[in-house]
């Protein structure tokens, strides 16, 4: 009875404390201010993006999760723990590195096994876990090759095998997909995505890839010079973007002025409109077509309406207008968005 | 007519030289052959050349009569080497050798580490020039600058006469074997030359293996729970014990056939390199002194067999 309520009490502890939660998290290189008082909660079990440009400070986060970095002030705790002061060996997060960093020196399943080995765990016993651990990444019988023998996927497999045979809470993943070609890399999103499904832990993913970050990520942060722009599902961040910066970045989204907004019958502030939302159709606002580009599933045609560049989105099957040609806008009022962090 | 040639797609070879680059361009093996031609007579000829005649040299034997060496192929000079007072010579300098390998080795590494890791611009340049600098100097004069140091009148002395370490100075000297009448006419001033002159040879392989180890390993291994202590036994220490070898290789052959420091600096005690230039010359056995010289080769060869069998060099 006693033991029960206990249990249920530490459930309710679990429930409350998030992966990882970061308060006022600033570090500074110098005068560098690579993160800058950044404030983030990651809920357990949650698959969360980090979506930047390069040296926007998503990296140092990460980097500070594992430890490798301490904050210059602020406050990161990890499952309720204080995570400053704690050196990267004796935190329960693993890191798939960019460029995998698998030892040279040690064949694939050494490497694999070698969390379980510096812990103390039997030949026998690390040696049957790393054998699991390759056949969930789909490389069963690799162990006895040297890592300049995989390609990259492989390597990459392996990489993300020898951090999940430690069983860590959270998984930290350093652009795990940058270096793949493009087929290569939406396999291994898919498997990542279903991987992490399976196995339950918080995956933590540093992208400038917003297609990566909005296709697998439950939630997405866009940082940008050191702080979160803006942070919320994918969908939220689509459609929904908080500033420019973010509908420049993470979708193709028109971003329109507020003058031009005025005159494109609008109110007089920061807008965007998505490409596919606009119809070449009806009797709406005229523009000049500049060129169109064939994508495959869609045509993106690029139009003057008066001093605004839009683009707009044809679907497959859909007449596509010729250069020049003259061609009338519509949308549905309610597909403008106005974006509230722009002054 | 001009223009055409000068629009031309293909233009014409003009010259000798213009002929020559396209002859080595369509060979390029014979371009390869005249490079290596020079370095490769000189090594053939001059060097394994020379080493053969050393090798024969040493299946030869001399008339303890006549003083002359009686050219017949026997193993009588190398059973020499055996009797106590020679086997003791090599005794002496292999465990000397082995001695100042593992002393380069621990000095050596926390200094190339901090270059190869930490120290950059011009920090980098303060080590490069700081362990190169002695190398600048005539190697007799830094042993005879440190005759002077480790003398009994010496500045060594002097410190801890000072610093009223007497005592120990005293106790080290007191040391069987090893310590003497001074420093500079015991084993451990023969060890500590050997050392300082032996040390950059140890530090710049090293540095240079320790700079190829990539740093994402190293967080890679924290990353995955190992300590410190257990990251430098299992990633770093593999990655860079080519390049110890490397230095070891150095260290261990300048001492095994090194013949003026003992004899500045030491007790009278003979190294290989001394009873080589005694007996060649001297003595004026020269097939004791080949079948001597013989000895660090087969020494080394053994040392580079058993460290390729350890796996030293599979991480190249």
């Amino acid at each position: 009875m006693a033991r029960r309520r206990l249990r249920g009490e530490r459930m309710k502890v679990l429930a409350m404390t998030s992966a990882v939660s970061f308060s006022k998290v600033s570090r500074h290189f110098g005068a560098v201010r690579a993160v800058d008082a950044v404030d983030l909660v990651i809920e357990p079990g949650e698959f969360f993006a980090m979506l930047g440009p390069s040296g926007s400070g998503k990296t140092t986060c990460l980097r500070l999760i594992a430890g490798f970095e301490q904050p210059t002030s602020g406050h990161i705790e990890i499952f309720g723990e204080t995570a400053e002061g704690v050196p990267p060996y004796r935190r329960n997060v693993n890191t798939v590195f960019q460029d995998y960093a698998l030892f040279p020196h040690m064949n694939i399943l050494d490497n694999v096994a070698y969390g379980l080995m510096v812990k103390g765990v039997s030949k026998a016993e690390r040696h049957r876990l790393a054998d699991e651990a390759l056949a969930l990444v789909k490389l069963p019988g690799y162990g006895a090759r040297k890592p300049g023998q995989l390609s990259g996927g492989q390597r990459q497999r392996v990489a993300l095998a020898r951090s999940l045979v430690n069983k860590p809470k959270v998984l930290l993943l350093d652009e795990p997909l940058g270096a793949l070609d493009l087929k290569l890399r939406e396999q291994m999103q898919e498997e990542l995505k279903s991987l992490q499904r399976k196995l339950g832990i918080t995956f933590i993913f540093v992208t400038h890839d917003q297609g990566e970050a909005l296709s697998m990520a439950d939630r997405v942060a866009v940082f940008s010079e050191g702080r979160i722009v803006q942070a919320g599902s994918p969908q939220e961040i689509y459609n929904r973007p908080r500033t420019r910066f973010v509908a420049d970045f993470v979708g193709s989204s028109n971003v329109i002025t507020p003058d031009a907004m005025a005159k494109l019958g609008g109110e007089r502030k920061w807008a965007s409109l998505r490409p596919e939302a606009i119809a070449l159709a009806g009797e709406g606002v005229e523009a000049r077509v500049k060129a169109t580009s064939f994508l495959g599933s869609a045509t993106r045609v690029s139009v003057q309406a008066g001093e605004t560049a839009l683009s707009v989105m044809v679907p497959a099957g859909h007449p596509v207008p010729e250069a020049d040609a003259m061609v009338r806008l519509s949308w549905k009022p309610s597909d403008v968005h106005y974006m509230e962090g722009e002054a | 007519m001009s223009e055409v040639a000068a629009t031309s797609i293909l233009p014409k070879t003009d010259g000798p030289l213009g002929r020559l680059s396209d002859l080595f361009w369509r060979r390029p093996g014979l371009l390869l052959l005249l490079m290596l031609l020079p370095p490769l007579l000189w090594l053939g000829i001059i060097y394994v050349g020379s080493l053969i005649a050393l090798l024969l040299q040493s299946f030869f034997a001399i008339d303890d009569f006549s003083g002359l060496v009686v050219y017949e192929i026997t193993l009588d000079t190398y059973k020499q080497l055996l009797i106590p007072a020679n086997f003791d010579i090599i005794l002496r300098t292999i465990l000397m050798a082995a001695a100042v390998t593992v002393a380069s080795a621990a000095l050596g590494f926390p200094i190339a580490y901090y270059a190869a890791r930490y120290a950059t611009g011009k920090w980098k340049a303060v080590f490069y020039l700081g362990v190169m600098l002695p190398l600048w100097s005539s190697y007799l004069v830094k042993v005879y600058a440190w005759k002077l140091i480790l003398a009994k009148e010496g500045i060594l002395t002097w410190i801890f006469e000072k610093l009223h370490l007497s005592w120990l100075l005293d106790a080290v000297l007191a040391l069987p074997v090893i310590g003497g009448n001074s420093l500079s006419i015991s084993y451990i001033g023969t060890f500590l030359v050997f050392v300082y002159i032996w040390l950059p040879y140890m530090i710049l392989p090293t540095q240079a293996a320790l700079e190829r180890v990539p740093g994402n390993l190293i967080e890679a291994s924290s990353d995955l729970g190992a300590t410190p202590g257990q990251t430098f036994r299992t990633v770093l220490l593999p990655l860079a014990l080519p390049g110890l070898i490397a230095g070891s290789i150095f260290t261990f052959s300048l001492t095994l056939g090194d013949y003026i420091i003992p004899q500045i600096i030491g007790s009278s005690r003979l190294f290989i390199g001394q009873a080589v230039y005694t007996q060649q010359g001297t003595a004026g056995n020269v097939p004791l002194a080949a079948a001597f010289s013989v000895v660090p080769i087969v020494i080394m060869g053994v040392y580079l067999w058993a460290a390729k069998r350890m796996g030293a060099f599979n991480a190249l």
